[in-house]
């Protein structure tokens, strides 16, 4: 529990210039809507990129108007060039899983509500916290540099597997400085991402309030606070990974490339490094990074279906736990990557066991939240309705993981579309979803005002209908043995699978079109939106029990608040209410689970 | 709005359904002696996730349907038998299924890692550079020459950098842009890549192995049917990617002999 009476000075000290208020800000809170205004930059950036994507897979030889004002080479024109279809590809992914999938569950909505909801004034590290965002912030210009720079950005996917990306321009477009930028970007996340981890961990367990015990956290802050144990270590991984890469770049070290190796006729002079280290140091990362997108939208999830459902979730206890496991399972299923990257064939079977069973507490997970359901008085809005599309989505994008899990199928679907569809199901749409859901549901806090039901729901249903369509088809591309990150479809026994290709790009198109919806939406909403009451969903975290929405500087205007109940106390036989304030001083007959 | 919601789940479920069903986009054709095994598992985990998917998804639209439309008045209810009732079913019927599957997989896959190559397989040498494959057959001495990294030299088609004027191994030795087998017969597939990573892939075969920089990889297996069949990259290897293909011709025996006695002669 942390110290009153050390934060009672506070207050005192708010900032009173635009800079140190809205720029350079220590207040949490700030630093939350600056996470999720990058994270929504990046989002729109990273669609229109998936656009370009599909309609070249869709229409390969076409002329995309304007194209070839964005880039002269890259797409002479009009049309893009093998090469720059691969630039937006590892572009797009880039900034999805990093930029948006990492930031927006985590550190936007992270910074912004997790001080509030344990009751605290702020973080223990406000510089360092006010550096992560500076410092993810220039991650991802440096990355987004690359377009502008020498051959352009690196061709290497999201994975930059060596030596591709280890030996330099003579591997190809984008590898020389293309690469550094990436890699440096991904350097600087990692920073970021590293000190808003420790932010987390310690605000969870040392700045509690009053009687805030840790099972009396709700989900999102058990979720975030697992994520950020995650991220502490699967990102203290990858960053010096990319050190060592930009070494093997600039410095002429081998640690990921191996003798003997002949570009263009030329012995290049590396020797002594392990093509299959990078892999390695990168999925060690990469599988957590997968949970650490997902896990904070469970968080998200849970705490508004049971604001939503009326009803507490079946078990606080074991939805945590099993979100523990899940953590805990997520560095020992890695290999499953690597099934035929040439490790031992036993260690695959090694590596296929844990992925397995990880679905055990994933199945705890859908079924806990799907059981919650049962006997609920469901409150539908836009945030409920992304919740509940979220768990639809992680069913679909989960069960394709048995597939992937075994090395046995993984030889005829490694590499192919099933995989595109399988993680973009479970990690981008439900990620995307919890992050719809979040906005929806804490939009009136953040802002004051509420965001428009009738454009959310549309939203809602429009995306809902789309993902499916665009990523569906993506299963039986796959199964038919359709390669992914291909440019264009050459190969003789693929062309029966162009016209799927087509229609998942008319249907990603018109679900990109749909953002369009929530971007207005948002905009609207946070200048002329009706202004919000205090508790419009009538939730019980202290999130909405501070005295203004948004919260005053200090979150609770100089008080701390007293916890006396579970976060989720909802239809208590017997309250005067049906929903129960963890502030309030109520007593009740129902025993707190947690 | 929740009722629409939960019918648009049933419907989007079924229509997800229909195509593996009626196999409207269906797997290539299995041509090996060791697909039959990964064919099965992958038919019986699609089977297993089939009717979870379908089942959940319906349970999902149905509660969304049924208690978005509660009473005045009507209380909140438990499911029978609460968490546990949950964590039991996870560890029962998914904990089973799981095992069940990853036991079964590793048979599929000990198939194909598992054991040895016969004595008598025929050896073929495949390597991978931006963005080509080649073969190279060890002759009628059964035996590879050394690869000289610093001799490859594509100008003079030179592609694996042998030295057949010293190494006596290699004189014999036949490069191939196109690789053909003797069907039902064995190969033993020797992998080295040159320079980035890359990736063995044909479908038909049921093969997919990376090569990777460093390493010499190999695998082993048995054509079944006579044709011609497209090897393609699926490791993301540059521009060159996605037209990165080379093709197998799976001969009779003797038009085999036949074919591998022509590019004898054009060495």
């Amino acid at each position: 529990m942390h110290d009153v009476a050390g934060h009672a000075a506070h207050a005192a000290h708010e900032p009173t210039s635009f800079i140190a208020k809205h720029v350079f800000s220590l207040d949490h809170k700030v630093i939350g809507k600056q996470y999720y205004g990058m994270a929504l930059i990046a989002a729109y950036v990273g669609m229109f990129l998936s656009w370009l994507m599909r309609i070249h897979l869709g229409w390969t030889n076409a002329a995309i108007p304007g194209l070839e004002t964005l880039s002269k080479t890259g797409a002479p024109g009009g049309v893009m060039t093998p090469e720059y279809y691969l630039q937006i590809m590892t572009m797009h992914a880039t900034i999805m899983v990093f930029f948006v999938l990492t930031t927006a569950p985590f550190a936007a909505f992270g910074n912004y509500f997790l001080p509030i909801q344990v009751g605290a004034e702020d973080m223990p590290f406000p510089h360092f916290n006010m550096m992560s965002f500076w410092v993810t912030f220039a991650g991802f210009l440096v990355l987004m540099s690359s377009f502008f720079v020498g051959d352009g950005p690196t061709l290497g996917g999201w994975t930059q597997y060596a030596p591709l990306s280890a030996v330099g321009a003579v591997a190809g477009p984008g590898q020389g400085t293309g690469v550094v930028l990436w890699a440096t970007a991904i350097g600087l996340f990692c920073i970021g991402q590293l000190l808003g981890s420790l932010n987390f961990i310690t605000t969870t367990l040392d700045m509690r309030t009053k009687g805030m015990s840790m099972w009396r956290l709700p989900y999102t802050v058990w979720a975030w606070f697992i994520t950020s144990i995650m991220g502490l270590t699967a990102f203290a991984v990858l960053m010096p990974a990319c050190i060592l890469l930009v070494l093997d770049h600039l410095a002429g070290t081998s640690f990921f490339v191996p003798s003997n190796l002949v570009f263009n006729g030329q012995l290049q002079p590396h020797s002594g490094g392990s093509t299959l280290l990078w892999q390695h140091l990168f999925w060690f990362f990469g599988h957590p990074e997968v949970y650490i997108a997902i896990v904070p939208g469970m968080g998200i999830v849970s705490h508004i279906l049971t604001t939503s459902m009326r009803k507490p979730l079946l078990s606080h206890r074991v939805m945590v736990y099993s979100l523990g496991a899940l953590a805990v399972l997520s560095y020992m299923v890695y290999g499953h990557h690597m099934f035929v990257s040439g490790m031992n064939p036993v260690s695959s079977v090694v590596f296929s066991f844990p992925t397995l069973v990880i679905t055990i507490p994933s199945t705890i997970i859908v079924l806990i939240l799907l059981g919650s359901l049962y006997g609920a008085k469901l409150r539908i809005n836009s945030a409920s309705l992304f919740a509940l599309g979220f768990i639809s989505m992680f069913i679909t994008g989960g069960i394709s993981g048995f597939f992937l899990a075994q090395p046995s199928i993984d030889i005829m679907l490694h590499a192919t579309y099933f995989v595109v569809g399988h993680f973009h199901l479970v990690m981008g749409v439900a990620a995307m979803f919890g992050i719809f859901a979040g906005t929806y549901f804490w939009f009136p806090k953040m802002y004051g005002r509420m965001m428009n039901e009738t454009l959310g729901k549309a939203h809602f249903i429009l995306s809902f209908i789309g993902a499916y369509c665009i990523f569906m088809p993506f299963h039986y591309l796959g199964l038919a043995g359709n390669v992914r990150r291909y440019q264009a479809f050459t190969d003789d026994y693929l062309q029966p699978l162009i016209p799927l290709h087509r229609f998942i790009t008319v249907a990603a198109i018109l679900t990109g079109l749909a953002q369009l919806i929530f971007l207005y939406n948002l905009i609207y909403s946070r200048f002329w939106g009706k202004p919000a009451p205090a508790n419009p969903w009538e939730a019980t975290t202290l999130e909405w029990s501070t005295p203004s929405s948004p919260p005053p500087f200090n979150n609770f205007g100089g008080t701390f608040p007293e916890v006396h109940h579970d976060p989720h106390q909802y239809s208590v036989e017997g309250a005067s209410a049906d929903y129960i304030m963890q502030t309030s001083p109520e007593k009740v007959n129902g025993p707190d689970e947690a | 709005m929740a009722k629409f919601f939960a019918v648009i789940i049933v419907v989007i479920t079924i229509a997800s359904a229909i195509p593996i069903v009626m196999h409207t986009w269906p797997t290539p054709q299995d041509i090996s002696t060791h697909g039959a095994a990964i064919d099965d598992q992958t038919n019986e985990t699609m089977l297993e996730a089939g009717i979870s998917f379908v089942i959940s998804q319906i349970i999902l639209a149905f509660f969304i349907w049924r208690f978005s439309s509660w009473r005045q008045g009507e209380k909140t209810k438990t499911f029978p038998g609460g968490a546990k009732a949950m964590v039991w079913a996870a560890f029962l019927l998914v904990g089973t299924e799981v095992l069940a599957l990853g036991i079964f997989g590793v048979k599929a896959w000990a198939n194909v890692y598992f054991t040895p190559p016969a004595a008598d397989a025929v050896q073929v040498q495949a390597q991978a550079g931006q963005f080509a494959f080649y073969f190279r057959y060890p002759g009628p001495d059964g035996k590879f020459g050394p690869i000289h990294p610093e001799m490859i030299n594509e100008a003079n088609a030179n592609f694996f950098g042998i030295d057949q004027t010293n190494d006596a191994d290699s004189k014999d030795d036949v490069v191939t842009a196109e690789m053909a087998i003797p069907v039902n017969k064995e190969v033993h597939l020797l992998m080295h890549s040159k320079d980035v990573g890359h990736s063995f892939f044909v479908p038909e075969l049921r093969v997919q192995q990376d090569f990777v920089p460093g390493l010499d990889l190999s695998l082993h297996f048995t054509a079944t049917k006579i044709g011609r069949y497209e090897i393609v990259c699926t490791q993301l290897c540059g521009l060159g990617h996605y037209n990165m293909k080379a093709y197998l011709s799976v001969l009779s025996q003797s038009d085999y002999d036949d074919w591998i006695k022509k590019q004898a002669a054009l060495q």
